[in-house]
């Protein structure tokens, strides 16, 4: 520090420790959790090879190239074929697009949805929190799959529809976690201080109270993409998914009744989910080591 | 900005009273609290915790917590009566026209913002102007608030900085408009003695170089004798005796204003020479439940009680001898020259 322009002598103030960029704290955090950056790596390839697989290795997954059931690495199939011939590196790269793109955009969806319903219910209070909230609760005691089921029976299984099925019955927990938040900065000083400096409501909502509730959304919406995945898998494998596109899950579904003669053809696709979902709850899980400062002591 | 110069004082407060409806009923909070503020003037607050200090100021901010209400009086700013304004209207005035600095510096900045970006806010909100000028201006006003190498600290985080370096950016965004009036909430509680004296010269400086009115609540007797000019003591939501720093303390006319004088060491000269032990005012502050009855409140805790005491509340009377000082008491300490 150059020569200070001091006016007052000052004992205390000039002592003061020279802290990190909060944001760069937390990346040294991540970063010292092996787990969380393994994941990050796998996840990243995986991504990867959704995004780029299907150019290197244009093939037709719904075209039958071969003869079924193909064995992986016979005949130059690397994953070999499924009980209609078509190959399986195909419908995996092709189905990885589709799975993760689902798992993402219904993550997003709940989270606006949950934040929007928690925000309002944890900083308005009285009738609205009221009225929000027992939305919420009726959408948390139905019966997931069921809902979903319904919904995507009544309007079609496309993939939109899928996605918005799965974002509509998975908000609950972010509008809870993010009303916990609001319930709990909104009452503290420096909510107070805005106030006082002229901030409107809206102002306080998004730009005083939510930039500080959102570390345990964060966490809460890297391990909904998890989920999302695992429930397009289910509603796929149930056969309620859009048959005009591969899923990880419709490509178990569509090979469950050979799983005797071809085990493969279940395995591949349902190690993908596996690992994919794995890998993003342990980031969840770093991501919530690194966010939450109580358990920084560990 | 433009300041309109006109006979009426800046602020004009009368007979503000202001009730919490609670389970247990409804309670009066503030019991007709009357004051005024000229331009440029500063007024300390000047009673124990929970005698309505703050809640004055939240009122005159317009920012009471939702159980409270206005449910009477006036507080007419320039002439226009604060409690029937709109909620946006009081949002333009607040952090505008009228500022407010809290008691707690460690918490009352947002941990996610910078400095910076929270001065620029408050900028960016009242004046409308565009980033990069509102960020100069941030600049000015760090230097202005005396922020060591404040080019530097600007893009700090508020958990960077020190208590009293972040009670200065307090400042800084309070007076980042140029309001003319300032209500500090005890602001020097939390800091170090040492940094305490710094936050008040700069305060005094502040104010007189941009004529803000500073409304001062704090405890400290020390602290209204190096701040303000005038003083009004409350208790239990009322206003017992108000008056010009130097006659209230020199001649305090109240049983509860002498009691809080003369709890403190060495205010005045004779009292530190004999007193061994600091004399202490016996009892709490009444519950909230009774405040707003038709009684003196203090009455039970007072060396001067007598009959009458409880029969009526006492009105405030001018006292002899000095100028614009009254008490709200029914046996006050005499001023010299008056009867005892």
């Amino acid at each position: 520090m150059a020569s200070a322009e001091r006016s007052t002598p000052r004992v205390t103030e000039e002592l003061v420790a020279t802290a990190q960029h909060p944001a760069r704290e937390m990346l040294t955090m991540f970063v010292g959790n092996r787990a969380a950056m393994v994941a990050s790596i796998i996840l990243m390839a995986i991504v990867l090879a959704a995004i780029f697989g299907p150019m290197l290795h244009p093939v037709d997954p719904f075209e039958m190239v071969w003869a079924p059931f193909t064995p992986p690495g016979q005949d130059g199939f690397v994953l070999g074929t499924d009980y209609l011939g078509r190959d399986m590196l195909a419908a995996l790269l092709n189905g990885g697009r589709v799975s993760l793109t689902i798992g993402l955009v219904a993550a997003l969806m709940s989270v606006f949805i949950g934040i929007s319903f928690g925000a309002l219910a944890g900083f308005y209070r009285g009738v609205v929190e009221e009225i929000l909230m027992r939305i919420t609760e009726f959408f948390q005691v139905l019966p997931t799959l069921l809902f979903s089921m319904v919904i995507v029976a009544l309007f079609g299984a496309s993939l939109e529809v899928v996605t918005i099925a799965i974002g509509i019955v998975s908000w609950t927990a972010v509008a809870r976690i993010t009303r916990a938040e609001f319930l709990r900065i909104r009452e503290l000083e420096y909510v107070t201080a805005s106030r006082a400096a002229g901030a409107s409501n809206i102002t306080l909502i998004t730009r005083v109270i939510l930039p500080n509730a959102l570390p345990p959304i964060i966490v809460q919406a890297a391990l909904m993409v998890g989920s999302a995945i695992l429930f397009e898998a289910g509603l796929a494998f149930l056969g309620l998914s859009d048959p005009n596109v591969v899923s990880w899950g419709q490509i178990i579904g569509s090979n469950r009744p050979y799983i005797l003669d071809a085990s493969f053809t279940v395995t591949i696709p349902g190690l993908a989910i596996f690992v994919t979902v794995l890998s993003i709850s342990l980031i969840g899980d770093g991501l919530n080591d690194a966010l939450n400062p109580k358990l920084r002591a560990r | 900005m433009a300041k309109t110069r006109t006979d009426a004082p800046l602020l004009d407060v009368r007979n503000l009273s202001v009730q919490f409806t609670t389970r247990a009923g409804t309670v009066t909070v503030l019991d007709d609290i009357s004051f005024t503020l000229e331009r440029g003037e500063r007024i300390s607050f000047v009673g124990e915790s929970g005698c309505g200090k703050s809640m004055t100021a939240l009122a005159l901010m317009g920012l009471l917590p939702a159980m409270g209400r206005v449910s009477g009086g006036q507080i007419l700013f320039k002439g226009e009566d604060l409690t029937q304004a709109s909620a946006a209207r009081l949002r333009r005035l607040r952090g505008n026209e009228v500022s407010m600095i809290f008691q707690e510096p460690m918490t009352s900045l947002n941990p996610v913002f910078t400095i910076g970006q929270q001065i620029v806010e408050v900028l960016r909100l009242h004046r409308g102007i565009d980033n990069a000028s509102a960020r100069r201006r941030a600049l000015e006003l760090l230097e202005a608030v005396r922020i060591p190498n404040a080019s530097a600290r600007i893009d700090d985080y508020p958990h960077q900085l020190s208590g009293g370096q972040r009670q200065r950016v307090m400042i800084a965004i309070a007076l980042a408009c140029e309001p003319e009036i300032l209500i500090a909430d005890e602001p020097t509680t939390a800091l170090d003695v040492t940094v305490q004296a710094e936050i008040f010269a700069l305060l005094r400086d502040l104010g007189t170089k941009l004529d803000t009115a500073i409304i001062l609540i704090t405890h400290d007797m020390g602290a209204v004798a190096q701040m303000s000019e005038r003083m009004l003591v409350m208790y239990a939501g009322r206003r017992v005796e108000e008056g010009r720093v130097a006659d209230v303390v020199g001649a305090p006319a109240h049983p509860y204003t002498r009691g809080l004088i003369a709890c403190v060491p060495h205010i005045t000269s004779n009292v530190a020479a004999i007193t061994e032990q600091l004399p202490e005012i016996d009892g709490i502050v009444p519950p909230i439940t009774r405040f707003g009855r038709d009684e003196c409140l203090f009455a039970p805790r007072c060396i001067r009680v007598a009959d009458g005491c409880l029969a009526a509340k006492p009105q405030q009377v001018e006292m002899a001898g000095h100028d614009a000082h009254s008490v709200a008491c029914w046996h006050p300490f005499a001023s010299e020259g008056a009867k005892g």
